[in-house]
Parts: structure tokens; C-alpha cells; sequence
């Protein structure tokens, strides 16, 4: 019976606040976006939140599981969130949907639901798309001032619920390729890092606009280091090894490998940072573990940025590094209290 | 100032301790009737020596010590036994325990005692015996017999370490008999320092009793104690724990399973420590103690309080309000909710605390455990509770010992930080009982393997042992009957061989005759007594009786049936 | 093609061949599969599995001839820790077996009449007594097999069970419902 064992009192915290939090972080990079990008990322955001809580609450009608306090966990609309926020705005309806769905279906329901699932909902859900839509998933927008032809936001509902657009434009007018896809392409075309950078996509760090959405997230993530939701491990590791690697390369060819900061502001390196790797459920518990997890996150983004296939490489780090939590976790297990002179 | 220690994790809740501290402590009214369990202390229960309808002096042991480990009880007032039964005691099972029931006569007249001027002319057996007699246990709420821990070879122990942290919310006993009783306190530490030859004492009280701190350096002074020092250590939860307050004070962690004094150190609670010195001095019993009465009270206090005072008439004194359902002994975070308001008060009872709705609101509903490792980072042992909770919830005990289960204290910050409400340590007491009762029945199970093995062993022997026997006798007879027969005709001996296989035979085939034979006559004789005297009861079955009967009794048969045909097998052979 | 099918045949082979060898070279005396199931079982000699003591039944385990499911003073604890031993599959119950709940013997000591078949039923030598004295059973050491109750001619033999106390009680499974405790 709850209640008859001690301890009797606990500390007014849960789940959903804690979910709420993250979701509230969010918030600043989604302003700057919608600054720099059009209120597209809104509809999707919204398309995805309502996806994610159907999906939760049919998911756990499937498996005879109440559907009240889940659904207030606000755990499903985290993971629709970072979804939305990692497929382009003007991607059509559907994909949303189906990521999402996906996401939250297979990745978390199908291993056990809130807590269980080994890999980052958000991620998987990303990957699913990249690698059955890719042409889909790189129609990024391009930020205002950008593009030869600007869409208003009627118009851009129109696109992404009916698949149509005013007269004469075309979908190429719109958008662009990302500025870590721009620079790999060029690269490709030996190009080298200084012209490639005086191309107008790029900013003062990194991608024009795309640079201030990541300094948005770096301001999120701050205040959840601040309100103690995240601890430090992760994202200062992760940060701090993709600058070490991309400065190591750039020291060595400054003509062919970009400096670290430009990695750092571009692609999904400061929303994975805070908000991806540091996912409690998919992430190591010990500290130790955290290190080597938010190492071997950072070397795999550098180098799937670098040398793979992929233009940002943040997900499939992820991913990768989640399958290696158990193993991390059940060799960093820390020494007790009066056992530490000991050996194990 | 001296170096802290300061341990990993702990918590902060709300302390709760302004609403009683600020009353000195009352004297509890002499109540209608006293329940004192027999078992109060780590150990066996103690013996009832006393019977019902006899008169008790105040004082006078009712429960005597059985065993190496257990504790004295005693009348805490004179009066009348008026029952000795079981009685609901504070578990957290709720079963009865043997309790005696002491009806008062108000004339609380004493025993006669035997006080001690000069303790120090005294043999340290003699203070442990009286110790043990007086039934001196910890106070902090472990009751483990003090005359046990208070016993060491010459220079092993180096600090005696006295807490008065008192780090759970709402008690504040200590806190009160700090700043009230200080010079006995120390007194009574000046015992256990010379019983432990221990260098020096370390009071490790928290930041958050600045009186108690104040009294007790003011005492330590006008004692001119100069091996005392009174250290004022951080306000945290568990800081009390003896582990945790052993390491802020002294740096050394005792881990599971280790004696703190083989480290050389012991720890006491203040409480102790003052009716040692009572017991010692005044030779009296400990028969009453300072209980924190308060939560959904009116007049929240501290009592001294005889042991055995029904809770709900200590409760009154305080003023109970109406909504209480229920009572917790001890504090929120470790105590014990009891079974039943009647229930006596205990050697271990610090604290009383009136339940109520608005002070502790039901649980919330669990979720599945997040990870988000805030357990991990207030947990004093420094344990890993979301994977013990894993290993706990699906039962995989061996691995839930690997992660150090035992080192847990069950100090409950683990479920009090867990935003997703899990009684984590719920989980490790059942994973914990578990491993014990496992422990328990796979020591049963071998000593009943041992006992079965020996028997078989023993009836092999004794048939061997008989075989022999009637070879001998054969042999002799055979010996009788060659003598007889003077000289040996050459043609009929056999060939060796076949001589051994005849003088075997029979030597095989008789014992197990005359087995059988036993048996068969044990089987008629218990046939015969059977027939004799029927089984009683059997007139009024119902048809399910009936059946169960059948089937044990089919059962029955096909054992022996099998039993014999292996033991047939066996003689084959 | 054929050339990797020889190759993979040739390995096969050689590989057979060193486990074959390892398996004679290895080769234990008696059957330690046995033992470690016999360290299982409760030793309660019952007889109830259908085999005349918990050794036999471990040997018709270990040769595969008795379910792992018939020893009710096990548990269904036991029949965990068998299916984990021996790498299968949790078997509940059968219909006519179901866990007991502890209990030992007991004599009333009336009606004794000294007979010593008792002595002889018990396979742990936990009764004591001699021929026509009374006799008792020494309670620490009865498993509960219930065995001595059968040959007694007078019935004076009964089980109790063995109540919960507070030394025995153990703490429960946490059972918590997800909804909010009204
Ligand atoms: S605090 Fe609760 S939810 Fe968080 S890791 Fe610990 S057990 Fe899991
Ligand atoms: S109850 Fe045990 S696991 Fe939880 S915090 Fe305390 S010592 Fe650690």
C-alpha cells in the first residue's frame, strides 16, 4: 500500500516537471528560429506534438496501460519536439507523421514504454526519415533574406497540407542546402574553407540564422545545467571533444577542415549537446559513463561530419553511442561507500 | 577547527523541528496501563519472569536477558501484571508480539537500587554487567545492547564518537536532552570512554540546534573534559546515520559488514549515553525515555515518557487534532507506521508523529524509473538505486548484491528525490528480506541433506555391520563343522572361487530376509494397531475431504511402492 | 566454391574432432548436474515429486525423465532456480501439485505409544524416542515431509503449519497500482 513504509514525505518534483523544463528550454532556439526561418517550424512542431500524444495514448491503450499519467509525463511531446525540430519546416505533413509516429510506436512503446527504450526516440524517428525520404529531408528553408522567393505563412500551410504553391514558384526557390551540407558539397568540388565561407549562407560562426538558432539552444541548455536537470558531464565533454577534434584537423589543413566553433554552431551539435545526449533514459547513469559517452558522441559526429556520407553526423552518433549504454554503465559502476580502497 | 568529512549525496527536507523544540521537556501523566513488549532490542527477546496477577516494583526486571545478545525489560512503575500476551507491537508487519501488560498503581514505588558513587572503583565487567542488567540499548533507534559495544581491547579504539546529530525532520528528543541534561550526557560518556580505552570524544551535533551545541560546550567546559570536543557538523540528512557522522567526523567509512570498532571507532547516541551514566550512578533501569511527540498535535513537545505508555494516551497529552489517521514512530524519512494506536512505547522510540492528510498527502502513483540518476546523486552509501530498484523489481537478487545491496541503510533519499514517486526503498527491503529467508532455508536445506545423508550412511553401516556379523557366525559354523569332519575329503571341496560364492550367498541372502522380515512383521503390527484405532474425525467428510484424503493416500502408496521397489533394486545389486 | 565447401567441411571436422576428444579427455566421474540440482532442491525428503527422496528426483531431472515441476515445497522459487540452472523455460504448477504452505510434525505425546516406525519413516533423524518411550520430533530439524504421518498406527502424528512471526515475516513485493490511491 503507498503511503504505509517510510519514508513518508518526498520532494515535490516529477516527471512531467521535469519534462516541462526541457520543453520550456526549448523555447528560446524556437523563437530564433521562427525569427530567422518563418513560423513553418511551428506548424510541424504542432503536427508533431498532436502525432506524439495519439500515438502515446493509442500505444498505451494496445498495451492495457492507464493513459492519464503517461500522457502528462509530457515525455512523448519532448520527443515530438526534438523531431520537429530536426526535419526541415517545410517538410510535407506526412513526414512529421510518420516520424513521429515511428518514433514513438516502435522506439519507445515496442520496448516497454517511458523508460525502457535503449535508443532516443527523436533520433530513431530522424533516421527513419533521412534514410527512406532523403530528398524530403534536405529541402532545408532558407533563411529570410536568403532565398530568391519568400513564402508568407498561409502559403506555407498550403505547401505542407496540400503539396501546392502560388503560381510559378518552385520548391528549389525556397529552400537550400544546409550549411553543413553546402560546405561538404563544396569541399567535394575542391573548394576551399575561406571562399566557401564568404558564400552568403554563411554567418559570422557558422550557417546565417541557422548560427543563432544553435546559440538559442546553447541558452536553453544553460538553464538546464542551471536548474540542475542536466549535469555538466555530457554536454561540456561532447562540446569540448568535437572542438578538440575539429581544431586538431583544422590546425593541420586549415584549407580542407573548418574550425571548431563553425561545428559547434551548425547542425544539431548544440541542441544533441543539451537536449539529445543528455536524455536521462538512453544515457549513462555514472559519471565515468557519461565522459566516455559524451567522448565517443563527439568523435563519431566530427567524424561522420567529416569523412562520412551524412552532412551532420549528430544522430547516428547518438545512436550508435546508445547501444553502448549498457556496457558502459556495467563497467564504470563507481566504488561504494567504505569500499573504496578495495579492489571490486 | 577541526577537518570534516563531509560524506557524498544527502538531502535537505524540511526540517519541521521548530514546532516542538522551543517547550522544555514534560513529564508524561502516569498512564492507565503500560504495553511493554518484550522485544525492544537487536537480539533475542527477553524471558518474562513475572506472572500474571503479580504485584511489580518500579524497576523490577519482568523480562530477563536470554541469550548472548538481548536486553533486561523492567517495570517502569509499580503495579499489578495484569496479561501476558501478544499484544500489536511497532513493525512494520504489523504481527503481535509477547507483550506484558503492567497495570499502575499509582504509588510508583521503587525497587531497591544500587546506586554507584565512585563508578571508576569499579571492575569494567561489573559496569557491563550492570549495564546489561539495567537494559541499557541504543537510543537512536538501532537498540542494540550497550554492554555489546561497549567492550574493546586496550588502544583499538581511538575516538568514541557521541551523536547528537539528529538529522531526521521533527524529532528533536536529543536536541532537548542536550540542552537540558548536558553534564549527565557527559558523564555517562566519560564511562564508555574508559569501558573503550578510547582517546577522545568526538559530539558530532548538527549546525541547526545552536542551543544544543551552546549547552553542551558549556558543560564540556565547567567538566574540564579535555578529551571532549562538541564539532558542529553541516545540517544534512543522513548526517545522523553512525556511518555518516562517523565519516564527517573522523573521515574513516565503515562499509556493510565491517565493525566500526576493528577501525577504531564507536558510536553512540547521546540519549545512551545519559542513562548509562543514570544506570550507573543511580542504578536505575532504563525504564523511560524523551520522546518528540508531534506532527497533527495541538501542543507539540517532549515527553519523558515510561516505556510501555500506550501511544494514543502520550499522543493526548499533546493535544492530538482530529484528523489523525495515524501514527508514525520515529522519524518520516526511517520510521515505522504503527499497527495500532494501543501500541506501547520502546526503548527505540524517539518520536511520535500524529498523521494527517495535509502534513503527509498520500503517495503519487509510480512511474517507470527515468534514470535520471538524482538518486544516485543523493545517496549516502554512494550506491547505484535505480540499478539496485532494477535488480530488485525483477527479482535478480544475485545482482542486486553485486551492486552492494547490504551497504544500503535504507535512509530512504533515494525515494525521496525519485521524480517518478518509486518506493525505491521498498524494493530493497523486500530484495533484502528475500536474500535472508533465502539464506535461511538454503542452510535448512543442507543441514537436512547432511541429516539425510548420515542416515543413509548409518543404515548402509548397519547392514554391513549385521552382514558380517552373520558371516562370522557362518564361519564359525563351518569352522565347527570342519573340525567335526576331522580331515578334509579332497574330491567335495570346491575350488576356491566357487567356495566364496557359496559361503556369500547366504551371507547376502539372510540379512536381507531377515529385513524383509522385520519389516513385514512392522508392517502387520502397525496394521494390526491401525485396525485397532481407527482414524478419528473421519464421520462427517465432505466429498473434497474425501477426495484429498484419496489422493494422499494414492500418493502414499506410490512412494512406497517406488520406495521399496528401489530399495528391491538396490539390494539386487 | 568447392574449394570453400571443403574448407568449411575440413573445420567442421577438425573441430568435432577436438571437441569429441575434449569430451573423453574431460570426461568427469558421476554427474555434477546431479549435485547441482540436488543443491536446489529443499531437502525435504517428502517424496511428494513421485520419487522416494530429492536425490532420486534430481537424477530423473538431470537424465530428463521429471519435469522440473513437482516439488511443491520448493516453490515456485525452486522451480525458478531449476528452469534457471538448467536453461529452460519457468513451468507453473501441474494441476495436482501445488506449493504447501511450510508446516512441521508434530506428536501428540497422549497418544504415543513408542512403536518407533516414525523413527524409521523420518529421512533426517529429526524424531527422537526409543522403543516404547514416547517420542518427539525435534522441530529445527523437520522439513515437513510429512512422512512419519502415514506409518503411525495411533495417528498421533499432525503437521502445523508454521505460523508468520515476527522473525519469519518477510517483506512483500511492492505492489502499486498506477492510478492514484483515492
Ligand atoms: S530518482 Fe527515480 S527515476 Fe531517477 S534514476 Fe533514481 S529511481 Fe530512477
Ligand atoms: S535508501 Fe539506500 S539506496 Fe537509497 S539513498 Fe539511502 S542508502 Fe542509498
Amino acid at each position: 500500500m503507498p503511503g504505509f513504509f517510510s519514508p513518508f514525505i518526498t520532494k515535490p518534483d516529477s516527471v512531467s516537471q521535469i519534462m516541462l523544463k526541457v520543453l520550456l528550454a526549448l523555447i528560446p532556439g524556437i523563437a530564433l528560429y521562427v525569427w530567422h526561418f518563418g513560423p513553418a517550424i511551428l506548424v510541424s512542431i504542432t503536427l508533431a506534438s498532436l502525432t506524439a500524444l495519439a500515438t502515446e495514448a493509442l500505444m498505451l491503450r494496445l498495451r492495457n496501460r492507464p493513459i492519464a499519467p503517461f500522457l502528462k509525463d509530457n515525455s512523448a511531446l519532448l520527443t515530438g519536439w526534438l523531431l520537429a525540430l530536426s526535419i526541415p519546416p517545410l517538410a510535407p505533413w506526412w513526414l512529421v507523421v510518420i516520424g513521429t509516429a515511428f518514433a514513438i510506436s516502435v522506439s519507445k512503446h515496442l520496448y516497454g514504454g517511458l523508460g525502457n527504450n535503449p535508443f532516443n526516440p527523436a533520433m530513431i524517428g530522424y533516421a527513419v526519415l533521412i534514410i527512406s525520404f532523403p530528398v524530403q529531408m534536405t529541402q532545408w528553408l532558407s533563411p529570410h533574406g536568403m532565398g530568391s522567393v519568400e513564402l508568407g505563412f498561409i502559403e506555407q500551410l498550403n505547401y505542407i497540407f496540400l503539396g501546392v504553391f502560388p503560381e510559378g514558384i518552385k520548391l528549389d526557390a525556397l529552400t537550400m542546402a544546409t550549411p553543413l551540407d553546402t560546405l561538404k558539397t563544396q569541399l567535394h568540388l575542391d573548394g576551399q574553407i575561406r571562399e566557401i565561407l564568404d558564400m552568403p549562407i554563411y554567418g559570422r560562426l557558422a550557417g546565417h540564422g541557422s548560427e543563432m538558432v544553435a546559440a538559442g539552444f546553447l541558452l536553453g541548455g544553460l538553464y538546464l545545467l542551471a536548474t540542475r536537470i542536466i549535469s555538466w558531464h555530457i554536454p561540456v565533454v561532447y562540446l569540448g571533444t568535437l572542438f578538440a577534434v575539429a581544431g586538431l584537423f583544422h590546425l593541420l589543413d586549415p584549407a580542407h577542415y573548418v574550425e571548431p566553433l563553425f561545428h559547434w554552431f551548425s547542425g544539431a551539435a548544440m541542441i544533441g549537446a543539451f537536449f539529445i545526449l543528455t536524455d536521462p533514459i538512453t544515457s549513462p547513469t555514472t559519471h565515468k559513463g557519461k565522459l566516455i559517452f559524451a567522448f565517443g558522441a563527439g568523435l563519431l559526429t566530427y567524424l561522420i561530419r567529416a569523412f562520412g556520407g551524412f552532412p551532420d553526423g549528430m544522430a547516428f552518433a547518438t545512436l550508435l553511442m546508445n547501444i553502448c549504454v549498457p556496457l558502459i554503465d556495467a563497467y564504470t559502476q563507481p566504488k561504494v561507500f567504505g569500499k573504496k580502497g578495495q579492489k571490486s | 577547527m577541526r577537518t570534516l568529512y563531509p560524506f557524498h549525496g544527502g538531502i535537505h527536507p524540511a526540517s519541521n523541528k521548530a514546532q516542538s523544540n522551543h517547550k522544555p521537556i514534560a513529564q508524561a501523566a502516569l498512564p492507565s496501563r503500560l504495553v511493554i513488549p518484550l522485544h525492544q532490542h537487536v537480539g533475542n527477546s527477553a524471558k518474562p519472569v513475572v506472572e500474571i496477577g503479580q504485584c511489580v516494583l518500579k524497576g523490577q526486571i519482568i523480562g530477563a536477558p536470554e541469550g548472548h545478545v538481548s536486553s533486561a525489560v523492567h517495570a517502569p512503575t509499580s503495579g499489578v501484571i495484569a496479561a501476558i500476551d501478544m499484544q500489536p507491537v511497532a513493525h512494520p508487519s504489523g504481527i503481535p508480539d509477547l507483550c506484558i501488560t503492567l497495570i499502575p498503581d499509582g504509588n510508583d514505588e521503587w525497587i531497591a537500587r544500587e546506586p554507584c558513587d565512585d563508578w571508576k572503583a569499579l571492575a569494567h565487567t561489573d559496569l557491563r554487567h550492570r549495564l546489561r542488567a539495567a537494559g541499557v540499548v541504543g537510543l537512536g533507534g538501532a537498540a542494540f545492547p550497550s554492554d555489546m559495544k561497549l567492550y574493546a581491547h586496550k588502544h583499538k579504539i581511538k575516538t568514541l564518537v557521541l551523536n547528537g546529530a539528529e538529522c531526521e525532520p521533527y524529532i528533536t528528543c536529543d536536541d532537548l536532552l542536550m540542552r537540558e541534561r548536558a553534564a549527565e550526557i557527559l558523564q555517562g560518556a566519560e564511562i564508555m570512554c574508559a569501558l573503550l580505552y578510547a582517546e577522545e570524544v568526538l559530539i558530532g551535533i548538527e549546525d541547526n540546534k545552536p542551543e544544543a551545541i551552546a549547552a553542551m560546550r558549556a558543560a564540556v567546559l565547567d567538566g574540564k573534559y579535555e578529551r571532549m570536543e562538541v564539532v558542529a557538523v553541516p545540517t544534512i540528512y543522513p548526517g545522523g546515520g553512525a556511518k555518516q557522522l562517523i565519516r564527517v567526523l573522523t573521515g574513516i567509512e565503515v562499509a556493510a559488514g565491517v565493525r566500526s570498532t576493528n577501525l577504531g571507532v564507536q558510536c553512540f547516541n547521546v540519549g545512551t549515553a545519559y542513562s548509562t551514566w543514570r544506570a550507573i550512578r543511580h542504578g536505575e533501569p532504563l525504564i523511560s525515555r524523551i520522546v518528540t511527540v508531534t506532527g497533527n498535535v495541538g501542543q507539540p513537545q517532549n515527553f519523558e515518557a515510561l516505556l510501555g505508555t500506550p501511544v494514543n494516551e502520550l499522543v493526548a497529552q499533546a493535544e492530538q487534532l482530529p484528523d489523525t489517521r495515524g501514527y508514525i514512530m520515529g522519524g518520516p524519512m526511517m520510521g515505522i507506521r504503527l499497527p495500532s494506536a494501543q501500541v506501547g512505547v520502546i526503548k527505540a522510540t524517539n518520536c511520535l508523529i500524529a498523521m494527517s492528510d495535509s502534513l503527509f498527502p498520500p503517495a503519487l502513483p509510480a512511474l517507470p524509473c527515468i534514470r535520471c540518476t538524482r538518486c544516485v546523486d543523493v545517496c549516502p552509501a554512494e550506491l547505484q538505486p535505480q540499478e539496485l530498484f532494477w535488480f530488485a523489481q525483477s527479482k535478480n537478487l544475485l545482482k542486486a548484491q553485486e551492486y552492494h545491496l547490504f551497504d544500503c541503510i535504507e535512509c530512504g533519499a533515494c525515494s525521496y528525490v525519485c521524480p517518478s514517486n518509486i518506493p525505491l526503498v521498498e524494493y530493497y527491503r523486500f530484495a533484502k528480506s528475500e536474500i535472508w529467508a533465502q539464506e535461511t532455508s538454503k542452510k535448512a536445506a543442507d543441514a537436512a541433506r547432511e541429516r539425510h545423508e548420515y542416515r543413509e550412511q548409518r543404515i548402509e553401516r548397519e547392514k554391513q555391520e549385521k552382514a558380517e556379523k552373520l558371516a562370522a557366525k557362518e564361519k564359525a559354523a563351518l569352522d565347527a563343522k570342519a573340525q567335526k569332519s576331522a580331515s578334509p575329503p579332497p574330491t567335495p571341496l570346491p575350488p576356491a572361487g566357487e567356495g566364496a560364492s557359496v559361503s556369500d550367498a547366504p551371507v547376502d541372502a539372510d540379512p536381507e530376509d531377515t529385513m524383509h522380515l522385520k519389516i513385514q512383521a512392522a508392517i502387520d503390527h502397525a496394521k494390526q494397531q491401525a485396525a485397532g484405532s481407527k482414524p478419528g474425525n473421519t464421520e462427517q467428510l465432505t466429498p473434497q475431504q474425501q477426495a484429498e484424503i484419496a489422493e494422499i493416500d494414492a500418493r502414499r502408496t506410490r512412494i512406497r511402492e517406488l520406495a521399496l521397489s528401489s530399495v528391491n533394486e538396490h539390494t539386487k545389486e | 566454391m568447392l574449394s570453400a565447401l571443403l574448407v568449411m567441411a575440413a573445420i567442421a571436422i577438425a573441430l568435432g574432432a577436438v571437441l569429441g576428444f575434449a569430451a573423453i579427455k574431460f570426461h568427469v566421474e558421476g554427474n555434477p548436474l546431479v549435485e547441482k540440482i540436488d543443491a536446489v532442491l529443499p531437502q525435504t525428503q517428502c517424496g511428494q515429486c513421485g520419487f522416494p527422496g530429492c536425490k532420486p528426483y534430481a537424477t530423473a531431472i538431470a537424465e530428463g525423465v521429471a519435469d522440473i515441476n513437482l516439488c511443491p515445497p520448493g516453490g515456485e522459487e525452486g522451480i525458478h532456480k531449476l528452469a534457471d540452472l538448467l536453461g529452460v523455460d519457468f513451468k507453473p504448477f501441474g494441476g495436482d501439485t501445488t506449493p504447501k504452505p511450510k508446516a512441521v510434525a508434530f506428536i501428540d505425546e497422549n497418544n504415543c505409544i513408542g512403536c518407533t516406525l516414525c523413527i524409521q519413516a523420518c529421512p533426517v533423524d529429526a524424531i527422537v524416542g526409543a522403543a516404547k518411550q514416547m517420542h518427539t520430533i525435534i522441530a529445527a530439524e523437520c522439513t515437513g515431509c510429512e512422512l512419519c504421518v502415514a506409518p503411525c498406527p495411533v495417528d498421533c502424528i499432525d503437521m502445523v503449519k508454521i505460523a508468520e512471526n515476527i522473525s519469519n515475516w518477510k517483506w512483500k513485493y511492492p505492489v502499486y497500482a498506477l492510478t492514484p490511491s483515492k
